[in-house]
């Protein structure tokens, strides 16, 4: 009766056994795949291999249509929001189903600044990251109460109250209520012969690089392994002298912060904020970005943004059902067929390629 | 403790004039807990009507074993319940067959009332008609039950639930009882009490019985064949009374 | 005074519903421990089905009986099917599981259906009983269609074997293994209970709010919230906390503004889980370290 796939015995093995490896989701293979996890070392190759990939990222505006350079520019600001959303789910464990509202106050926070007290729009980004910190951290107190599934259904529950509140008339003067606010595109500065795409493309690149530096550097560091270990091992981290409520609040403020930097963005590119943009399913959709990019996982952040971005366009030309459809069937996919995301099977085919004497894992 | 005795000692009894099939005869029993093998191939037997009592050490095996005839841990071997082969079988097929287990921990309803509790043995009875009169007769052997049919099992004392679990095993009208150690934490008055209503109901019903037991000087006292176990196999076997005045077993399992 | 009456007893009409679906939510969660996040979609589904059948000329209560009956069986096949695998899965694992589901289901609806809003009939008389002006008929109705189903449950789970055997599967499985009860079964009957029950909600709440995919999605929030409030390992109390919410959400919704209404549901969620997360009549989970 439904479009979901019957389940074969095989993958329902796979997900029945309880996870041992540092990903919060179902693997039986965890000893032959080397865990999706930034890099203990950087290696040479790795920075060979961003360098390239920056490079053809700042050629490429140049070859394709402004159209298609804008849905990247989008695409490049879902990509920090997933890394945002990542970090609170995928690395520590808290589950998120109501980011969505970050997203939104991030957006609001730069387009009110821009359009209410005429701020420039760069200057608009730190501001709602800030704003989004607090924000973040301050639900994150409660939020310390909450276990898993409760977390989950409160954070739901923050989904769907977002639109009614961002409508609500007490702050319509400053909201715009339900029609929003409409914001200028920015020019190209100092002149610059590129279009206002391709500059938006830049500005959103330059923030994916900074905080992708910042976000990879806290994960594999001191702060990074914390939140591992609440994530797998709640009990023996507070053992081992872990802070776990300071370490989870800042762990929600800084996702937040990610994910507000990520709205902003968004609502200066599309021009435009409104209640209805931040439905729930945005939120849903920043959930099935980092299933389907990878939990725990960085670089999985660009290919669950890619798919965000475009198979919603895509499918909506089949019919207006089809993209949330879809999205259920790649979850559901992805959860017995493809645990570790797109980054987990690229690392695994990666590690397949590599000629090393010790072998894989 | 350490290990008493090296490869195994049966003492055999004299054979009974007419081959009698046991109710309850295992070979090879083999379990796991995950990688790690805990039962080395174990062979026992019950008796129709009769009691075998299998003895050890904490570690040694014996929940596992009785875990492992109702298949509710990984295992391997035969298992063969009057006749039929019930390894195969998931937890609740065998329970159908005729198999009560009280586990370890007595694994009581704690939120259900004691009348419950009891009429959930009795669940998968087909004799719908003898389902009260068997409440009757087990509150005769335990009056305090009656008295609390009504309360929640969990606010009943630890000889009362242990009571409880036996009685919802009753309920079943079983072929064969399967004890998880029924003495633990009870005081020993208790546990005189409980271990003569098991001979009782042996005797009156002729269910069989395997009982695990930590407490070797009661269970030797009530069974009629006896197993050792040690680190996962048997080390000793035979006919209760013999190996209760063996020297080794005297004096590590008996401590005299 | 008149407005306050009116508002309470609307309330207690939406409450009976967030009642039934806090209880079809209860149930899922005792046995399991798990919140079926997908639980609103499908009683959406449903009763998109028991449109299809009366547009089809069935009359209502045919419709109506066939509607819970494949509810039922569906809720029955979900848990077999997609369910049982991920089970044992991480926390992660399975909230995704649901959402994926309650995602299927609603594009699915939007799919056959449209999404365009569709009027759904009531099986009561348009007039107010005994022409009174505080409740309409459909919510009198609604309340004792409710009521009727929470009795009706109450006296299954408390006076059957077989709801005797459902509790027990749900507090402790193993030992219900070792009574003989078919443990599994016991979780698909819960699972088709629920969605049976989500069904007849569903088919309450419809002509009020008008048929359309997303109808239910704000529905299943105060539900949570009621569950919660009740506690979510009681079923009375997730009744009791479901008729509370409903009539908190129209006081509120009267007095503060109907815009904010969903907000109340947040507020009660996360005021709940903060202050007491056991709820009212909960158990106080004390988790040994």
């Amino acid at each position: 009766m439904s479009a979901v796939p019957p389940l074969t015995s095989a993958p329902a093995a796979t997900v029945a056994e309880p996870v041992a490896a540092p990903t919060p989701v179902v693997a039986a293979a965890a000893v032959e795949v080397a865990p999706a996890q930034p890099p203990r070392r950087l290696e040479r190759r790795h920075i060979v291999a961003v360098v390239v990939l920056l490079a053809l990222a700042c050629a490429l505006p140049f070859f394709i249509p402004n159209y298609r350079t804008f849905q990247l520019t989008l695409a490049l600001a879902y990509a920090i929001a997933l890394l945002g959303l990542n970090m609170l789910t995928g690395y520590n464990g808290q589950i998120s189903l109501g980011h969505g509202a970050f997203f939104a106050i991030g957006a609001y926070t730069a387009a009110i600044l821009m359009d209410k007290a005429d701020w420039p729009y760069w200057a608009t980004i730190p501001v709602a990251g800030v704003v989004c910190l607090v924000a973040g951290f301050l639900f994150g107190l409660p939020a310390l109460r909450l276990e898993g599934l409760y977390l989950a259904v409160a954070t739901l529950a923050l989904a769907y109250a977002m639109p009614q509140i961002l409508k609500h008339k007490a702050i319509e003067q400053w909201t715009g209520g339900v029609q929003g606010i409409v914001i200028v595109k920015p020019d190209p500065p100092w002149g610059l012969p590129i279009s206002q795409d391709q500059w938006l493309y830049f500005f959103v690149l330059l923030w994916v690089v900074v905080l992708f530096v910042v976000g990879w550097n806290l994960l594999r560091g001191r702060v990074g392994r914390a939140m591992v270990a609440i994530r797998d091992q709640p009990i023996a981290a507070k053992a081992m002298g872990i802070d776990t409520a300071i370490v989870k609040s800042m762990s929600f403020g800084v996702s937040a912060l990610f994910t507000g930097v990520a709205g902003a963005l968004n609502a200066i590119a599309v021009q435009f904020v409104a209640p209805d943009s931040f439905q729930p399913f945005l939120s849903i959709s920043l959930l099935v970005g980092i299933v389907i990019g990878g939990l725990a996982s960085i670089s999985g952040a660009f290919y669950g943004a890619l798919f965000i971005q475009f198979v919603p366009n895509l499918a909506d030309q089949l019919s207006k059902a089809a993209p949330w459809a879809l999205y259920g069937v790649f979850l559901l996919a992805f959860m017995y067929a493809m645990p570790f995301g797109v980054a987990g099977f690229v690392q695994r085919v990666a590690a397949r390629f590599r000629r090393r004497p010790r072998g894989p894992a | 403790m350490s290990a008493v005795l090296g490869s195994e000692r049966r003492i055999d009894a004299p054979k009974p004039a007419r081959d009698t099939m046991p109710l309850l005869a295992v070979r090879g029993l083999v379990a796991h807990y995950g990688p790690t093998q805990v039962l080395h191939g174990l062979d026992f037997e019950v008796a129709t009507g009769g009691i075998t009592t299998i003895l050890g050490a904490n570690g040694a095996g014996k929940t596992t074993t009785l875990r492992a005839v109702c298949n509710m841990v990984r295992s391997s071997g035969e298992v063969v319940l009057g006749g039929e082969r019930i390894d195969v079988l998931a937890t609740e097929a065998i329970v159908r067959r005729g198999v009560a287990h009280v586990p370890d921990g007595r694994g009581t309803f704690l939120h259900l009332s004691v009348e419950e509790n009891l009429r959930l043995g009795a669940y998968s009875r087909k004799d719908r008609g003898d389902i009260e009169p068997d409440f009757e007769r087990v509150y005769g052997y335990f009056p305090r039950l009656k008295e609390r049919h009504r309360q929640q099992a969990g606010t009943l004392s630890g000889g009362e639930q242990q009571m409880l679990a036996v009685s919802r095993a009753l309920m079943l009208r079983p072929r064969l009882l399967l004890l998880d150690e029924p003495s633990f934490g009870l005081a020993p008055l208790i546990v005189q009490h409980l271990f003569d209503i098991l001979r009782t109901i042996n005797a009156e019903a002729g269910i069989g019985m395997l009982l695990v037991e930590q407490n070797a000087a009661m269970a030797l006292k009530v069974a009629q064949q006896a197993y050792l176990l040690e680190t996962g196999r048997v080390v000793m076997s035979g006919p209760a009374d013999v190996i209760r005045s063996d020297e080794t077993v005297r004096r590590s399992y008996l401590g005299y | 005074m008149n407005a306050l009456l009116h508002q309470v007893l609307s309330g207690l009409a939406s409450g009976g519903i967030y009642a039934s679906v806090g209880l079809a939510l209860v149930m899922i969660y005792q046995a399991t421990h798990l919140v079926n996040f997908a639980q609103g979609e499908l009683a959406m589904f449903a009763t998109y089905l028991a449109w299809t059948l009366m547009q089809a000329g069935v009359p209502y209560w045919g419709a109506f009986a066939i509607t819970v009956a494949c509810a039922f069986v569906a809720g029955v096949a979900i848990e077999r099917i997609i369910v049982r695998p991920v089970e044992n899965a991480p926390i992660l694992a399975v909230v995704i599981v649901f959402i994926a589901l309650l995602v299927i289901f609603n594009s699915l609806a939007g799919w056959i259906w449209t999404y365009t809003i569709k009027p759904f009939p009531s099986p009561f008389p348009s007039q107010p009983l005994f022409g009174n002006s505080y409740v309409s008929s459909h919510e009198l109705g609604s309340m004792a269609i409710t009521l009727a189903v929470l009795l009706l449950l109450f006296v299954f789970f408390r006076y059957t074997p077989l709801g005797l055997a459902m509790r027990a599967a749900a507090q402790n499985p193993e030992s219900s293994r070792l009574v003989g009860i078919r443990v599994g079964w016991m979780l698909a009957l819960g699972w088709g209970l629920a969605a049976a029950i989500g069904a007849i909600a569903g088919m309450m709440v419809a002509p009020t709010v008008f048929l359309e995919p997303n109808m239910m999605g704000g529905i299943l929030l105060y539900a949570f919230a009621g569950a919660l409030l009740g506690g979510i390992d009681s079923p009375g109390g997730a009744v009791l906390g479901g008729f509370i919410v409903g009539v908190l959400e129209n006081v509120v919704g009267a007095y503060v503004g109907t815009e904010l209404k969903l907000t109340v549901a947040l507020v009660v969620i996360v005021g709940v889980l903060v202050v007491r997360p056991s709820g009212l009549f909960g158990r106080v989970h004390v988790t040994r370290v």
